[in-house]
């Protein structure tokens, strides 16, 4: 008996990690396409686009795409950028937006209902539609800093970071999450005489591990891939980002090794930004559990 | 929501925590979104020495202005109806009507939209701007079919990814790899894998049917462009709302599966009467941003397609990025912006009606 | 007097200090060729040359990837942000001008007596800009190619006639040999369609522009001329002769030198390599398609933008870098045209006898620029998109009268784009 059990135990193991397999191949196979032909000389990597080859490390592999691909850009440079504007505006972001949303679900004030609303649109308005608007407004806004008072924000790092701070996707996700918190724990420390600023900071934000890692990872993702604004608003080489930086293998004869190689280059802080995250906040709440 | 009681009103801390937010938002999005919504009412060009124009509701016809006329087949001295050689009635040229003809001032300058009829008269629906309404046509398509399939992928997803086995993590992990790559980036590789002539797809199906599939143009026929392009969309999108999913899923209590474990109901009774109400909050928001996000359908147009074949997949975004920027008709391209906006309210007030709290 | 003796000290020492902003003024200049080592090696080059020439100026350069170039400089005029020295493709140049964001070049008209007509940029009577090469198109194919379909080889004089040209098609397409006869590059999107597609519409008696007025496109973009090119072209691809919208870049850049087509219809910039595959690549004049061969012309040009306040500074600049050893040193480096014969002489390409000096014959008397007004912009678009539209199969006449319409439409929106 317990030899049958266990044999169909293990069948419907090994069924379940059969799945799972087949579905991470569909997911992840552009992705070893591109680490594969990054690797690969153009001619030879064109050539295997045809066939099981591409996914296969085989043939004249070597980092010479990598080498050529940073002489053609400053590679380096431009990740530095797109990281430094992506991780100021996610922190930036991630307070100034579940402070709106804490506002919006645990307390009542005059006007709340028409400025969620409000907010709630502009989900709808995408980014082209004010890019040109946005543009002269960034040319004239003013700032202080080490000469004084100047207008216009461009070729700057606040230009590509500011406007994006809050934004309507970042505060309907902790709106969604803070509703579903157990309104208890609220009124429980209301009554005991907490002040908000208290709640927010002790009750609330320990239990948002997961929609802040979501929130932290959706923002990432849309500030590091930002291409049409910092073209418009960036023209000096030194505060470029790297979607930008992609077109400098563009010229008219691809030289797609080197696209390739750019490509694997600029998807690590990425991936490594995520996989960080994901271990350690979602993790943490399947161990936690928060309701019950 | 909090309901309005002692404990929770307060005017001065509601307001002093929304302000950073709601001012930022104001300055960089409501405040160029009211500038554009302005500028779709005059005639200012991207760059231009002559002076702007308000034109009040001049680029809201040209866009969405519709018309219709029928005809009547075409037929020789005796009566009968020509054929042409296919054997189709043939019907007098739309051209004679719709340009340059004193008779037909209203529909001059439109183009041929859709048509129906048999073969003694045809009734033809023309649109002054065919392109934006096959945008539209395509972009609802789209949303139609991307919306519920991305989201139902995802939740399949989450629920298998959401079990206890060893290594679980990295498949989560891979599942969201695509979401962490650029849209641009997919998309310039997903052209490699849609290549008419060697590309991987017809490579794998052909190696799959053994020969028999011969490989077809994925993105080079009418047909198929947009459904490729659904595809790896979804591709792309599905592991961000499966992670959406799987943090809902974490919030159902355990005490409840094993309550319901304990009454001996099956997989689907569980998952119908425990998993899925405690989703609804998820359900909701997934629904709009992906709803929201499938409406801006725009990079994967401009690298891969740009629209064609035949218009095949226009997008309202791309649409107005073309006009706004590459015909430098900023005021049509805002026009067209506002367009959308109305559309994607409108729908999501439909949806959230559908999906109020029934209490 | 001490006094004054006392600054006549204090100059003369920050003039020898040298680098103190004091003595010499800064230009910014915008290039588009960021990611392209050749051209910004070149650039810097006269760059330096010209900075350490004279003491009056320095010239900083700022270097922009070419396919973002035009929208990067409209979005900076938008903020009013542009450099003194900018760099702009020719035919976009009449709407920079007409826009303001340019202002006249300043120079000798003597310095650019020699220069082919198509490096310059004349716009309502006035001198904008200035290019250092000019870039032609061309049919590639090999000298092999030629004899073993038993074709005539065109020259200048006698170039093929719409009928020889599509009998090579047929007697390639016949052989078996090729995977395509004729490969036009469609997988080049953008202003190759234009650059490269117009000049057969104006072979054919068509046009995109009425260029009498400028104000229309009726009768010239959808006349008769132009239904006969829109039928040809369409015939292209519906009958196999091309590969059509979706080839594949690689196909593009690699396809001639692979082998897998008969013709190539190619610009000189990547004539380079296909005279690096082969021995006995030929370029063929273009085909007459009843009202004269035709190529195109006018590339990337020099200009001063319109809020410079140092415009002869930007003069001088530009005239140094209109020197013959440096336009030499451009088509030696990219492969394109230099604007002088005489700096043709100095090149390996370009001089007598040289294998592309065919280009700079074909330049010189087929090539017709693209309409030179603001509304070309739009024009081009529209054309792009019309000739990928035929190429997919869609009505000609329906697609021709669309286009021109939405040309129209465009004029009388822009109050006729200056014209009248």
């Amino acid at each position: 008996m317990a030899a049958i059990t266990g044999d169909n135990h293990r069948l419907r193991l090994v069924v379940r990690y059969a799945v799972l397999t087949l579905i991470a191949v569909i997911f992840i196979f552009p992705l070893v396409f591109m680490v594969m032909s990054s690797l690969k000389p153009d001619q030879q990597l064109l050539a295997d686009t045809g066939s099981l080859r591409a996914f296969l490390p085989v043939g004249d592999i070597g980092l010479d795409n990598y080498r050529e691909a940073f002489a053609r850009a400053p590679v380096g440079l431009f990740v530095f950028n797109s990281m430094l504007v992506t991780a100021v505006t996610v922190v930036l972001s991630l307070l100034i937006c579940s402070l709106a949303a804490f506002s919006f679900v645990f307390l009542t004030w005059t006007g709340r209902g028409v400025i969620l609303s409000i907010i709630l649109a502009t989900l709808i308005v995408p980014f082209e539609t004010i890019a040109i608007p946005l543009l002269l407004i960034a040319s004239k806004l003013p700032w202080i800093g080490a000469e004084g008072l100047t207008f216009g924000w461009l070729n700057s790092y606040r230009v590509q970071i500011v406007p994006f701070i809050a934004d309507g996707l970042t505060i309907f996700l902790f709106v969604q999450y803070f509703r579903d918190l157990p309104g208890e724990l609220i009124e429980a420390a209301r009554v005991e005489g907490a002040t908000w600023m208290q709640i927010y900071t002790r009750i609330v934000m320990p239990l948002s591990g997961p929609v802040v890692a979501t929130a932290a990872i959706l923002k990432f993702l849309v500030m590091y891939n930002q291409y049409l604004w910092p073209l418009m608003v960036v023209q000096q080489e030194s505060y470029r980002p790297v979607m930008v930086g992609l077109q400098y293998f563009f010229q008219l004869n691809i030289a797609w090794g080197e696209v390739m190689a750019y490509l694997s280059l600029i998807t690590v802080p990425v991936l490594a930004f995520y996989l960080v995250l994901q271990r350690a906040f979602i993790a943490s709440i399947a161990s936690t559990g928060v309701k019950g | 929501m909090a309901t309005s009681t002692r404990l929770t009103r307060s005017n001065a801390a509601g307001w002093a925590f929304v302000l950073p937010g709601f001012g930022l938002m104001a300055i960089f999005v409501i405040l160029p979104f009211v500038f554009a919504i302005a500028l779709s009412f005059t005639n200012q060009r991207l760059i231009s020495p002559n002076p702007t124009q308000f034109v009040g509701l001049t680029n809201y016809q040209e866009l969405l202005g519709l018309g219709m006329i029928t005809l009547d087949s075409e037929r020789d001295d005796a009566g009968q109806i020509l054929r042409d050689d296919a054997g189709a009635a043939q019907f007098p040229r739309l051209r004679d009507y719709t340009r340059n003809n004193p008779e037909f001032p209203q529909i001059n300058g439109m183009r041929e939209w859709l048509s129906w009829g048999n073969d003694d008269r045809r009734t033809y629906l023309l649109a002054r701007d065919v392109v934006f309404m096959k945008a539209i046509v395509n972009t609802v398509l789209f949303v139609l079919v991307v919306a519920p399939v991305q989201a139902g992928l995802a939740l399949c997803l989450a629920l298998l990814i959401n079990q206890r086995l060893r290594g679980i993590n990295i498949y989560r992990a891979i599942y969201f790899m695509p979401v962490v790559v650029s849209i641009v980036v997919v998309s310039l590789l997903w052209r490699f894998i849609y290549d008419g002539n060697d590309g991987l797809l017809n490579t794998l199906l052909n190696g799959l049917t053994f020969g028999a599939f011969q490989g077809r143009d994925w993105l080079g026929s009418a047909a198929t462009a947009l459904p490729a392009i659904m595809v790896m969309s979804i591709w792309q999108a599905v592991g961000f709302h499966m992670v959406i999913w799987l943090s809902g899923l974490q919030t159902i209590s355990p005490t409840l599966y094993e309550a319901a474990d304990i009454e001996g109901a099956s997989k689907w009774q569980t998952f119908r009467y425990v998993t899925w109400p405690g989703l609804r909050n998820t359900a909701v928001l997934i629904l709009i941003v992906i709803t929201m996000q499938a409406f801006a359908l725009f990079a994967q147009i401009d690298v891969m397609t740009n629209g064609g074949p035949l218009d095949s997949t226009q997008t309202i975004v791309f649409q107005a990025v073309d006009r706004g920027y590459g015909k430098q008709d900023i005021s049509g391209g805002s026009a067209i912006s506002v367009i959308l906006f109305v559309i994607v309210l409108s729908i999501s007030l439909i949806q959230r009606y559908l999906t109020r709290d029934r209490t | 007097m001490i006094y004054q003796r006392y600054l006549g000290g204090a100059a003369i020492a920050a003039c020898i200090m040298g680098t103190a902003a004091a003595a010499q003024t800064e230009l910014t200049m915008w290039y588009h060729g960021a990611g392209n080592d050749v051209e910004i090696q070149l650039v810097n080059q006269i760059i330096t040359d010209f900075n350490a020439s004279q003491t009056d100026w320095v010239v900083t350069i700022e270097s922009f990837p070419q396919i973002a170039y035009n929208d990067s400089v409209v979005a900076a005029a938008l903020a009013g942000n542009l450099p003194d020295i900018l760099d702009v493709d020719g035919p976009v140049m009449p709407n920079w001008a007409w826009a303001g964001y340019m202002q006249p070049l300043p120079i000798d008209e003597s310095v650019i007596a020699d220069f082919l007509p198509g490096t310059k940029g004349y716009w309502n009577g006035e001198l904008y800009s200035i290019g250092l090469w000019d870039a032609a198109v061309a049919l590639v194919t090999r000298q092999s190619t030629l004899d073993a379909l038993g074709l005539r080889t065109p020259t200048l004089a006698e170039p093929w006639s719409m009928a020889e040209f599509m009998a090579a098609l047929d007697a390639a397409k016949a052989s078996g040999n090729y995977e395509y006869a004729f490969d036009p590059g469609l997988a080049w999107t953008g202003e190759w369609y234009p650059y490269a597609f117009s000049p057969f519409l104006q072979s054919f008696g068509g046009d995109l522009v009425d260029r009498a007025t400028y104000q229309t496109a009726e009768g010239v973009l959808n006349g008769e001329a132009a239904m006969g090119f829109g039928e040809w072209w369409q015939g292209l691809f519906v009958n196999g002769y091309s590969p059509g919208v979706s080839q594949d870049p690689a196909d593009r850049d690699n396809g001639f030198i692979e082998g897998r087509y008969a013709f190539s219809w190619n610009g000189n910039w990547a004539a380079l390599g296909a005279l690096a595959a082969f021995d006995d690549t030929v370029f063929l004049p273009a085909p007459d398609f009843g009202n004269g061969p035709t190529i195109g012309a006018a590339s990337w040009q020099f200009g001063i933008s319109a809020s410079s306040e140092y415009p002869e500074g930007a003069a001088a600049f530009i005239e140094f870098a209109l020197q013959d050893e440096y336009l030499a040193a451009f088509s030696n480096g990219i492969g394109l045209i230099p604007a002088t014969p005489s700096a043709a002489a100095m090149t390996e390409n370009y001089a007598e006898g040289g294998p592309m000096a065919v280009f700079f014959e074909l330049s010189a008397q087929q090539a017709l620029v693209r309409p030179v007004t603001p509304g070309y912009v739009v024009a081009a678009k529209v054309f792009e998109k019309a000739l990928a539209d035929i190429a997919n199969g869609a009505d000609v006449a329906d697609t021709l009268d669309a286009a021109v319409d939405e040309i129209n439409s465009d004029i009388a929106a822009n109050a006729g784009y200056g014209h009248n």
